[in-house]
Parts: C-alpha cells; sequence; structure tokens
C-alpha cells in the first residue's frame, strides 16, 4: 500500500521533470525509501496514479537492480565484489557478514535489522573494498571496521 | 600538469576566485560555431571510453531552431574507473559550466546529469551545485543577460551498468528499460525524447571550460599529437598509492607506476595491467613497461586507454580467477536483447566457472576463446566486445595458468 506521505508528494516528484516518464525512477526510489521494498500491490496503485501501464512499471522495477521486491532489513548492506574488491579482501567481507549477522545473501536477520547482498562494481576501487550500507559509501574495510560500524547501528 | 583536478573548487565562491563562469561569460561573446571550432581545435577527445572527437560530435547537431539537449553521462559504472566521483566531489562547477557552454554551442535549452543510483551523495553534490549556479544567474533564463536559455535536471539511475551505453542511458531518462538502441539514427539526429542530443561523459565536459580559457590551440599542445590534453587515471590493486591522478597524456606507464603510484606493495610482483576499465584487452607486465599514457601507444599495444580505470594485477592474483569475476559481472550486466552477448556472456561464465573448479578439457580453453570471438562486433552496443576482449587477452597472454587449472594445480587460488 502506498503510504499518505507518497499519495501527498509523488506530484511535486512528477513535475520536477520535463516530462512525466522521467520521473517513474524517482518516484519508485520513493516508494521503497517509505515501505522498504516495492510490491506488486504498490505498482498496481502507482500505476492508477500517474497513469501509466503496470506492465511499463514493472518492467522497469525489475531491470534495475537496487529496486528490491522484497523486505531487506533495516539497513541493507551491498558488497561489492567485482576485481578490484575482490584482490582487497571482499570475500572475507562477505563471509564475515555471513557468520555475523547469520544470514545468506537476500535473507533479514532476525531482528530485522540487517541483510545483504553482493553487487558489482560501486565505483570507488581505489578505496577498495568498498560496502554500501542503506544510502552511504563505506571504503578501505575490513572486518575490524565492519565489526564496529555493526555494532554501531544495532544500537541506533 | 593538472588541469580539472589542479585546485579542490567544491562551492561557487572558490570555483569563481579561481577563474570559474569566466569560460561561459567568454562563450557567450562568441558565435555558437565558433565555439564548437575552439573544441574541435584543442582536440579534445571523450573521456569516457570510446574517445570520440568531442567538437566533431557538437557540429553533427542540426543547426535548425528545434529542441535539443545536452546529456552528462555520469552513470561511472566501468570495474576499475572511479575518476568523474572525484571531479563531482573535487570540482562539480566545471561540469555545469561545460554542460552550459556545450548547450549554447549547440543551441540546446536542456540539459540532463544521468547519476548511477549508487551516488547518493554525489547526486545530492550535484543538485546543491545546480542550485548554486542557478542562484548567481549562470543557469536558467538569460543566463548573464545573453538572451540565452539553459537549465539542468539531474536523473538517477538505479543499477544498470548497461545505462553507461548511451543510448541505454537516454532510455533510462525516458523511465524505460535500459536496452541500447539501434544505430542510426544516432542521437546527434534522434537522441533524448527523439530530439537532437549530445552526449558527453562527466571528464570531458569538465574539459570544456578550460579550453575556452585557455583557447583550443593550446590545449591541443599539451600532451601528445593525436593525443592532447590530461586524462584522469583511477588506480586500484597492489600499489602502494592508488587513487586518482590527472597526468598529461603520453607520460610512460613506467614513470606513472614508479613515480605516482609509488610503485607495487611490498612483496607483490606487477603481473598483468588492465589499462582502461575492465573492458579494455589485458596487457602483461612486459608490455606495460613500454607503454605510454595515450590514444596511439596503447593501441599499439593492443589495447585501449579506455575509461581510464587501472587495474593492476599481481602476482598473486589468478588470472583466471580475475576473468571469472569479469565473466561474471557482464553476464549479469548484459541486457539481454542480442542473443549473442545474452547467452556468449552466459556461456563464458559458466565455462570459466568449470575451468575455475578444474572440471573442464583442454579444448574447453579453446571453446572459451572461440565463443568470444563470434560474440565479438555482432552485436546492437559494445557489452558483448567489452567481454570479448578480456576473454580473449587472457587466454592468449595467460594460458599457462588456464592450462594449470585443467591440470588442477593452480598454486595461486590452490584449486
Amino acid at each position: 500500500m502506498l503510504g499518505e506521505k507518497f499519495k501527498k508528494n509523488y506530484k511535486s516528484i512528477v513535475e520536477k521533470f520535463e516530462k512525466k516518464e522521467s520521473a517513474l525512477i524517482s518516484l519508485l526510489y520513493e516508494i521503497q525509501k517509505e515501505n522498504n521494498y516495492i510490491s506488486d500491490g504498490d505498482i498496481s496503485e502507482l500505476s492508477s496514479l500517474i497513469d501509466m501501464p503496470y506492465s511499463r512499471i514493472k518492467s522497469v522495477l525489475t531491470f534495475y537492480t537496487m529496486f528490491n521486491q522484497k523486505k531487506t532489513g533495516k539497513y541493507h548492506i551491498q558488497v561489492c565484489r567485482n576485481l578490484s574488491c575482490s584482490m582487497s579482501g571482499a570475500r572475507n567481507i562477505i563471509n564475515f557478514i555471513k557468520e555475523n549477522l547469520k544470514i545468506n545473501e537476500h535473507e533479514v536477520s532476525d531482528d530485522g535489522l540487517f541483510s545483504y547482498t553482493t553487487v558489482e562494481c560501486l565505483g570507488a576501487c581505489g578505496s577498495s573494498p568498498v560496502v554500501m550500507i542503506n544510502d552511504t559509501y563505506y571504503e578501505n574495510m575490513d572486518e575490524k571496521k565492519l565489526r564496529e560500524l555493526i555494532d554501531k547501528l544495532r544500537k541506533e | 600538469m593538472k588541469i580539472i583536478l589542479e585546485k579542490e573548487l567544491f562551492d561557487i565562491k572558490t570555483y569563481i576566485t579561481n577563474g570559474g563562469y569566466n569560460a561561459i561569460k567568454k562563450a557567450l561573446t562568441m558565435t555558437p560555431q565558433s565555439v564548437i571550432d575552439e573544441v574541435k581545435k584543442s582536440n579534445l577527445r571523450g573521456r569516457g571510453g570510446a574517445g570520440f572527437p568531442t567538437g566533431l560530435k557538437w557540429s553533427f547537431i542540426p543547426k535548425d531552431k528545434s529542441q535539443k539537449y545536452v546529456v552528462c553521462n555520469s552513470d561511472e559504472s566501468e570495474p576499475g574507473t572511479f575518476k568523474d566521483r572525484e571531479i563531482i566531489h573535487k570540482n562539480p562547477h566545471s561540469i555545469i559550466e561545460g554542460m552550459i557552454i556545450a548547450g549554447y554551442a549547440i543551441g540546446a535549452t536542456k540539459g540532463y546529469i544521468y547519476i548511477r543510483g549508487e551516488f547518493v551523495r554525489e547526486a545530492r553534490i550535484i543538485e546543491k551545485t545546480i542550485y548554486e549556479a542557478k542562484e548567481s544567474g549562470y543557469l536558467g533564463k538569460n543566463i548573464l543577460n545573453s538572451g540565452f536559455d539553459f537549465d539542468i535536471t539531474v536523473v538517477r539511475g538505479a543499477g544498470a551498468y548497461i545505462c553507461g551505453e548511451e543510448t541505454a542511458l537516454l532510455e533510462s531518462i525516458e523511465g524505460k528499460q535500459g536496452k541500447p538502441r539501434i544505430k542510426p539514427p544516432f542521437p546527434a539526429t534522434k537522441g533524448l525524447f527523439s530530439s537532437p542530443t549530445v552526449i558527453n561523459n562527466v571528464e570531458t565536459l569538465a574539459a570544456v571550460p578550460y579550453i575556452m580559457i585557455m583557447g583550443g590551440e593550446k590545449y591541443s599542445r599539451i600532451g601528445k599529437e593525436k593525443s592532447s590534453g590530461t586524462k584522469l587515471f583511477s588506480v586500484s590493486g597492489p600499489v602502494n598509492k592508488p587513487g586518482v591522478y590527472e597526468i598529461e597524456l603520453g607520460l610512460s606507464f613506467k614513470d606513472f607506476l614508479e613515480n605516482y603510484l609509488m610503485g607495487m606493495k611490498d612483496g607483490v610482483k606487477l603481473k598483468a595491467v588492465i589499462v582502461g576499465g575492465s573492458s579494455v584487452p589485458v596487457i602483461t607486465a612486459d608490455e606495460a613497461m613500454k607503454v605510454n599514457l595515450d590514444y596511439e601507444s596503447l593501441s599499439q599495444a593492443g589495447t585501449m586507454l579506455g575509461s581510464g580505470g587501472m587495474i593492476i594485477i599481481g602476482d598473486d592474483q589468478c588470472m583466471v580467477e580475475a576473468l571469472y569475476i569479469l565473466a561474471r559481472f557482464y553476464h549479469h550486466e548484459s541486457c539481454g536483447q542480442c542473443t549473442p552477448c545474452r547467452e556468449g556472456t552466459g556461456w563464458i561464465y559458466k565455462l570459466l566457472s568449470e575451468i575455475l573448479s578444474g572440471k573442464c578439457k583442454e579444448k574447453d580453453i579453446d571453446l572459451l576463446y572461440e565463443i568470444a570471438e563470434n560474440m565479438m562486433g555482432r552485436t546492437i552496443c559494445p557489452l558483448a566486445d567489452a567481454l570479448s576482449m578480456p576473454v580473449m587477452s587472457f587466454v592468449k597472454k595467460f594460458r599457462n595458468e588456464f592450462d594449470k587449472h585443467i591440470e588442477g594445480s593452480c598454486e595461486i587460488c590452490q584449486r
């Protein structure tokens, strides 16, 4: 279900763009921000709100990897595993997450706080390995830094 | 020599104090045609990867009164490439000023910046930069009382490497799946919303204000004859000082490695270099020590300058595993509309997983090469080529490491 806030704000997002179609990605981001993920129901509602076919919205949603169609943790961790990150220890980061948060890829931890997925190049290879948590990059990561970060997020 | 990254010019005040927005003032006193001529004279070539002459690209836009667009490609996603991010962090106004100049030159009143979805912080920086430029009268209606209008909209991507391909990028701005278009028509005649469109990389646009100020002629004398100007290289891998470097084109790799990157990390020997982003053919350490970092020298060595995303590979990295990682990436990022790419990247990825785990026979290495060869040049966009080139060069130059995996005797990954 689309939230009241979204229903109030979506027009101002659409108005920022010359053509309505260009607003689609921004609208999907907004729904994801409010609802954590984007459900089929959300697509149906959006489809009638902005008068765009359901299939069109769904095709865009499924093409881009940053949209989640399943619930994620409050803190969604994306770990880069491309060449530069891999050479500087991405595998250790992934193993650390699996063991310490006791989750596999795309799973949510029991307390609902964390989920993780491996991703391709995040474009910060000079300070690899790189991890992205929600909207923020964490660079030159190692197990120690990640442990401290996760402990800090747990307390928030 | 540094131009774009000479100083940190984060906000509009420091940008202007250092001569910022003088280039647009100068451009507005010239005719659009003479602005294009100035850029042509500079020999500036597209810094995103393809290296197409920028002035020539601008000159393809029809000279009529129809709606036109300038699009800034900030979808930096090529593995190993992180230079545009540095420009956004250190000199964002140069990108905006470059876009305004491009808009004036081609007669566009509207610009778009397409930025990869993961760059949340960078998108905020760009929004702030646009806001500052508008407040000071450099963007919007009747810029500096010249009668020229120009405005910029930021569109965020959402995690698709293919959207860095210029026509896929246009599709994405139009709110569709990022699937490359068949060319022709080229964007210069039928681009965004079917209107003539120029698409330039962040680094290309950021160089434009400096070219306007120093003059195309002077800029063309920086670097080498056919490789004019400075170029940003983003370096990752086991070197002592990875990061972004702006250098004059033509510098030798040896000099760059020893005096900029401060050599290899202790205990690691240079084995191979991917010079210009993960898509270009790999070169061996011996080959690397003989090349200069410019378009011609690298092309003679059988590789490409590309985006300048340089990945240094040490002797502690297995080449089969490195190629496997790249193949997984291209397979994941293939948009799926062309069969050779959709199927080919998948076959290569599967074959490499098998080779990596020692489940293959020697003839499978030949098969790997053959698939890559058959994908090359047979698709709408260059994503298939972008995997073919690494596969063919890795197999040709590091065949022994593939053989070792077949025998089950790779000492590096001990598989």
